[in-house]
């Protein structure tokens, strides 16, 4: 194409491209537009001189204004700790005791408590902690390893079958599956179970099952099957069943024995979290007694 | 004899009546400028340059502007004690405490209806009143018509009237022009410098603010909103004026539906003044309209309207033209009146030989009238009918409910209570409804009653569980009354105790 080629109707030269007979016409750029262009490219050219801009081969430019993301979210963690001392200080030097009955030092301790719960807890146990088949529920009053405040605390610090040295540990064996028992006797023993938790169950097969509960179930459960806190043993006479509460689950526990497993949260989590996770649930526990 | 206005046309060639060629309305003029170009897509603006007018409702309106200018800058200082570290500012919108203070009345942020139910009775007293009045708020009680005004006054001030300012505006550029317009412009963002400093007193103590305000330790949203008001007032009394109300506000476009033949509004009586014509001392009134097409009436409009085309979108109803044209009349020697507050109904009347009726009970004024009683009534019953305390509970959904060893249950309740009066409020917690139910807190192991302190004009939030023997429990839920009990007043919340009861077996 030679020379520009002028648009008939408006008078408006045309970029001189043409497709199908369409052709472009070639107004300039709207001089606002072109001063924020303008303008951006002065700001880009301050940019890089002031901030951290250009990747070179070991590193980049740093900018006059030394300015480091990663400084700041230093920053930022340094202040919140510096924040969190102040209540962490006072939570280590108060017994868990002195804390639940000082109102102002429990309500800081529950709002603690309440978002570790949240991020370590709740994950097996249930955001509201009412935990769930195999998780124990926190919210009501029986425990396996005792729920007093101090008993809570140390659950959390050594764990469960957690690795640490001085883990709880229950030892509920296998019965069926080590070939202790056979399906027969597990199959009363069950129907034992079920009537120490005071529901109907079979009269003969509870009789055959006398001798086999005394000789494998009471150094644990003991006599009556009320269980026993200092080894883990549950209360076999209450409604609450972590594993279930009908004969099949019941069976299944004597023939495998399951044990929970919960981590030992004194690598992970300060002593004074520890201390506010225990107060809060302890608070939010079933023993208005305690 | 009815003379039909016909506006689709421009009143240069109306009728053929020969007119001399006098200033014409800056609306017509726009309108004009407008059309030459071709069909151009939008009006450009005719700058419009009022001219100073003495009369009665001049008088009202630098009268009202005084009482408008005096209520907006003396409320944030009135003082009214409060008790304890409450502020004593009588009128004080407390965004920081969320709290809303009107001499004894202290809203919440939940109440927020009473501000809702304070503006459908702004909006139905406006309704009201353009249908009795016309805009009298527009022409008189706005704020943008209020410090348009001043703006004007202060214009005046600098550039001398009407016909002065428009030799200004045409003559080149001189030191006597620049400084004229640097004072001008000068005074005006100081006013309006001190219309954003003075907004900015109703959200803060404002002896306090005063002080940190010029020390630069006031709150940042301060400075935000005195920038934004100072900038709005600025522009809009300075340079936009008459194009707020026109383009802008949505007000002149309503009150078409409130307007009728029977409201007031300013009006040209035409029956009495057309046919117009210039007269000239001597000559007979005979066979004449009253109206001399001084265009008086023209000069002085702040909208740059002409009356005399009738009823316009572009009227405020300030009534400047009632007193320019009066002015007129009593020099020719005719009645006064020929511009005035009148209605279409009366005009009509009259330009039929009949005796003019004024209907101001009407079905829309009664609806009208009817509508703010009542709701009027709804506000000051609920002002006077709130509770000083509120209380919710918000029950635990995880847990749902908790069964404990011994069969019964136990669910997890935040108790809330609002606490509106000025002095603590010390609450004990009761609960009914379940048999056998007791209430305690994590706080109170071991028995003891549930006590919960709530501090003047706050909330607190309370946890509380609530353990129920299973034998009074037959139902999955079942209505639960908690009793908050104090000397001054007590307060019962309704709820639910889950139980799960349907499903009781494990």
């Amino acid at each position: 194409m030679s020379g520009p080629h002028k648009d008939e109707i408006s008078g408006i030269d045309t970029t001189g491209h043409e497709w199908d007979g369409i052709r472009e016409l070639d107004n300039p750029l709207p001089r606002w537009w072109l001063w924020v262009f303008y303008a951006c490219i002065l700001f880009a050219v301050g940019y890089w001189v002031l901030m951290p801009a250009w990747p070179g081969i070991g590193g980049y430019t740093a900018g006059l204004l030394g300015r480091s993301d990663r400084a700041d979210v230093t920053r930022a963690m340094q202040a919140l700790d510096a924040q969190r001392g102040e209540g962490a200080k006072v939570l280590r030097s108060a017994s868990l005791q002195q804390i639940e009955s000082d109102p102002k030092l429990q309500a800081y301790a529950l709002q603690v408590g309440s978002s570790v719960f949240g991020d370590n807890c709740a994950t097996c146990h249930g955001a509201g902690g009412a935990g769930g088949k195999g998780y124990p529920n926190l919210r009501d009053d029986v425990w396996l390893w005792g729920g007093t405040l101090d008993d809570i605390q140390h659950t959390l610090v050594v764990g469960v079958r957690s690795g640490h040295p001085d883990a709880r540990m229950s030892q509920m064996p296998a019965f069926g599956r080590d070939g202790l028992l056979d399906a027969a006797q597990i199959s009363d023993l069950t129907e034992y179970v079920v009537k120490l938790s005071g529901r109907p169950a079979d009269g003969p097969a509870v009789a055959r099952a006398t001798p086999l509960f005394v000789a494998n179930c009471v150094s644990c459960h003991g006599a009556a099957g009320k269980g026993d806190q200092k080894v883990g043993a549950p209360d076999l006479t209450d409604a609450d069943w972590l594993y279930g509460s009908d004969h099949a689950a019941i069976s299944g526990q004597i023939t495998n024995g399951r044990g929970g497993v919960m981590p030992t949260w004194a690598a992970r989590l300060s002593p004074e979290t520890i201390k506010a996770l225990a107060v809060y649930i302890h608070a939010n526990a079933g023993d208005e007694d305690k | 004899m009815t003379v039909v206005i016909d506006r689709t046309r421009s009143p240069h060639d109306a009728g053929g009546s020969a007119r001399a060629a006098g200033p014409v309305s800056a609306a017509a003029r726009a309108r004009q400028q407008a059309s030459k170009g071709g069909g151009e897509l939008y009006k450009p603006r005719a700058q419009i340059y009022p001219k100073r007018v003495n009369g009665r409702w001049r008088m009202v309106k630098w009268a009202l502007m005084g009482v408008m200018l005096a209520i907006y800058y003396i409320t944030p200082w009135i003082r009214w004690h409060r008790p304890g570290a409450l502020p004593d500012q009588a009128v004080l919108v407390d965004f920081d405490g969320g709290r809303f203070y009107f001499f004894w009345i202290q809203l919440w942020p939940q109440e927020v209806y009473f501000i809702t139910g304070l503006l459908v009775m702004a909006a139905l007293a406006l309704f009201l009143t353009t249908s009795i009045f016309g805009r009298l708020w527009c022409g008189y009680a706005c704020p943008q018509t209020v410090w348009t005004d001043l703006f004007m006054m202060v214009e005046r001030r600098f550039e001398g009237d009407r016909n002065a300012r428009m030799k200004l505006d045409a003559a080149p550029w001189s030191l006597e022009k620049a400084w004229r317009k640097l004072g001008k412009h000068a005074v005006w963002l100081g006013i309006a410098f001190g219309t954003g400093g003075a907004w900015i007193f109703y959200f803060h103590d404002a002896p306090t603010l005063i002080r940190t305000f010029w020390i630069g330790q006031g709150a940042m949203t301060a400075y935000v909103s005195c920038a934004l008001l100072t900038a709005a007032t600025y522009v809009m009394a300075g340079a936009m004026r008459e194009q707020v109300c026109t383009y802008m506000c949505p007000w002149p476009r309503i009150q078409g539906a409130m307007l009728d033949k029977h409201s007031l509004q300013v009006t040209y009586r035409y029956d009495r003044a057309e046919p117009r014509g210039p007269h000239k001392k001597g000559q007979t009134w005979e066979g004449r309209g009253d109206c001399i097409d001084c265009n008086q009436c023209v000069v002085v409009c702040p909208m740059g309207i002409d009356i005399r085309d009738g009823a316009q979108l572009e009227c405020i109803n300030c009534g400047l033209c009632v007193d320019a044209c009066d002015e007129m009349m009593l020099k020719v020697g005719r009645p006064t009146g020929l511009i005035a507050y009148d209605t279409d109904a009366a005009v009509l009347d009259r330009a039929e030989g009949r005796k003019p009726i004024y209907r101001f009970i009407r079905s829309r004024t009664i609806f009208y009238t009817v509508a703010l009683a009542v709701i009027s009534g709804l506000m000051i019953w609920g002002l006077s009918n709130r509770s000083p305390v509120e209380a919710h509970a918000l029950r635990d959904r995880n847990p749902t409910f908790v069964r404990l060893r011994d069969g019964s249950i136990r669910d997890g309740y935040t108790l809330k209570v609002a606490n509106r009066a000025f002095e603590d409020r010390d609450y004990r917690v009761t609960v009914t409804g379940i048999p056998g139910a007791r209430v305690w807190t994590p706080g109170s192991r071991g028995g003891g009653p549930v006590r919960i302190h709530v501090p003047a004009n706050e909330v607190t939030a309370l946890r509380v569980f609530v353990t129920a023997p299973p034998a009074g429990l037959n139902a999955a839920s079942q209505p639960l009354t908690f009793r908050l009990t104090a000397p001054q007043a007590s307060v019962e919340v309704k709820s639910v105790f889950l139980s799960g009861a349907a499903n009781v077996s494990d």
